[in-house]
């Protein structure tokens, strides 16, 4: 136990790292691409969609893109928002397996197996 | 339009704040304040705030995990517990009567909600686990954080690691069942389960709900209850707000924050009971 401790302290730090890492570039691509649409939004005083309509489908929000329209960049800021998480998962998995920690390599396998497949039933 | 935006903003900010101080999440704010004041939608109202729990956790997380508040093995083991809890919970949808888990979940919140005060009354006391937990020694869950308010290393140990799952799998069934954030149980399960301090119980909580929230949240996003006017300024009020209260979560006394805690706890274990009765 006590031998083992400062390794894992450090083991942890480096992890924590990259996971912080991961969750600031993911923090600041959604936060930017929402600010340029909500920006968009109040300078052209248009949404680029009828009434209060929005897209909801990677088509629509992508072809909306193509012709700057802010409601589709702020669903993209949203989507890539909701994203970040999943991809800590996906980046501790890869880093608990560069530190050798095997036992939470399978834990953290696990809980994103099951986060795919809710993301199917829904 | 424009005080629209600025007064969601406004409003982010506050809910990001507390949010990020108590591990909640930011959703038991955002969803009274739109339905109430905003008349807005409840599917609308709850689509805004699963992005708002999403944001609060990313935005959190990333100075809880800098200044080392937060037990990422606690988080990566519970979550295990909590997406099944959430998978089973969108399963059993329609086959299990909301109206029994209310009332389920409203009494072990208010069982909580006491216990914390008991711990508040008992104020010399530390609270802290001695016991040596085979099974948190085997998963390397005891750690270490240092306290700014008191300004010392803390070293602390987890026991109860089942009856810290089962309350996570509970938090995960009822996100997955009843659509509440389920910050506060995530709280409870470290907190008065697992005898984990008070502060890395809800920096650890903040992490674990972004996982939580972004399962249910693509089904909201594809099914059009994510309104961009609603959902983009509110969540960039949190970004903010959570990066703020994460900073004065770790130099406030862990007591004012239970203090803060307890009568949110009865509030939310009050609506649950109402809703069940």
């Amino acid at each position: 136990m006590n031998t083992q401790q400062p390794a894992t302290k450090e083991e942890m730090n480096r992890i924590e790292l990259v996971i912080g890492k991961i969750l600031r570039v993911g923090v600041v691509i959604s936060a930017t691409i929402m600010i340029i649409g909500l920006l968009l939004l109040l300078i052209t005083g248009k949404s680029g969609y009828a009434h209060d309509a929005f897209p909801t489908t990677f088509k629509a929000i992508f072809s909306g893109i193509a012709t700057l329209k802010p409601y589709a960049i702020m669903m993209l800021g949203i989507f890539c928002l909701i994203l970040t998480p999943v991809l800590r998962v996906i980046v501790s998995i890869y880093s608990f397996y560069k530190e050798k920690d095997m036992l939470y390599v399978w834990i953290t396998t696990f809980v994103l197996i099951v986060l795919i497949i809710s993301f199917f039933f829904g | 339009m424009i005080e629209t935006v600025i007064l969601m903003i406004v409003i982010g900010v506050l809910a990001g704040i507390g949010g990020a101080v108590l591990g909640l999440g930011g959703g038991i704010i955002v969803t009274p304040v739109l339905t109430l004041f905003f008349h807005l939608d409840i599917k609308y109202a709850i689509g805004a705030s699963i992005v708002v729990v999403i944001a609060t956790s990313s935005g959190s997380t990333i100075a809880y995990l800098k200044d080392e508040v937060l037990n990422l093995r606690v988080a990566m083991f519970l979550e295990i517990a909590t997406t099944i809890g959430a998978l089973s919970g969108a399963l059993l949808t329609g086959i299990l009567e909301p109206k029994y888990l209310y009332i389920l979940f409203g009494l072990l919140l208010l069982f909580s909600a006491f216990n914390m005060v008991k711990k508040l009354l008992n104020k010399n006391k530390s609270n802290l686990s001695t016991k040596d937990d085979k099974l948190a020694e085997k998963l390397r869950l005891n750690s270490s954080y240092y306290d700014k308010a008191e300004k010392k290393q803390i070293d602390y140990k987890v026991e109860n690691i089942p009856g810290g799952l089962s309350v996570m799998f509970g938090a995960g069934l009822a996100s997955g069942l009843l659509g509440i954030g389920s910050g506060a149980f995530k709280v409870i399960a470290m907190d008065t389960f697992m005898k984990m301090p008070l502060k890395p119980s809800s920096a650890t909580s903040n992490l674990m709900m972004g996982v939580t929230a972004a399962a249910s949240a693509t089904v909201y996003f594809f099914n059009g209850s994510i309104l961009p006017q609603v959902a983009v300024p509110l969540a960039l009020g949190i970004l903010v707000g959570a990066t703020i209260g994460s900073r004065i979560m770790q130099v406030l006394p862990a007591r004012w924050i239970r203090i803060i805690f307890v009568p949110i706890m009865f509030y939310i274990a009050c609506s649950m009971l109402y809703k069940g009765f």
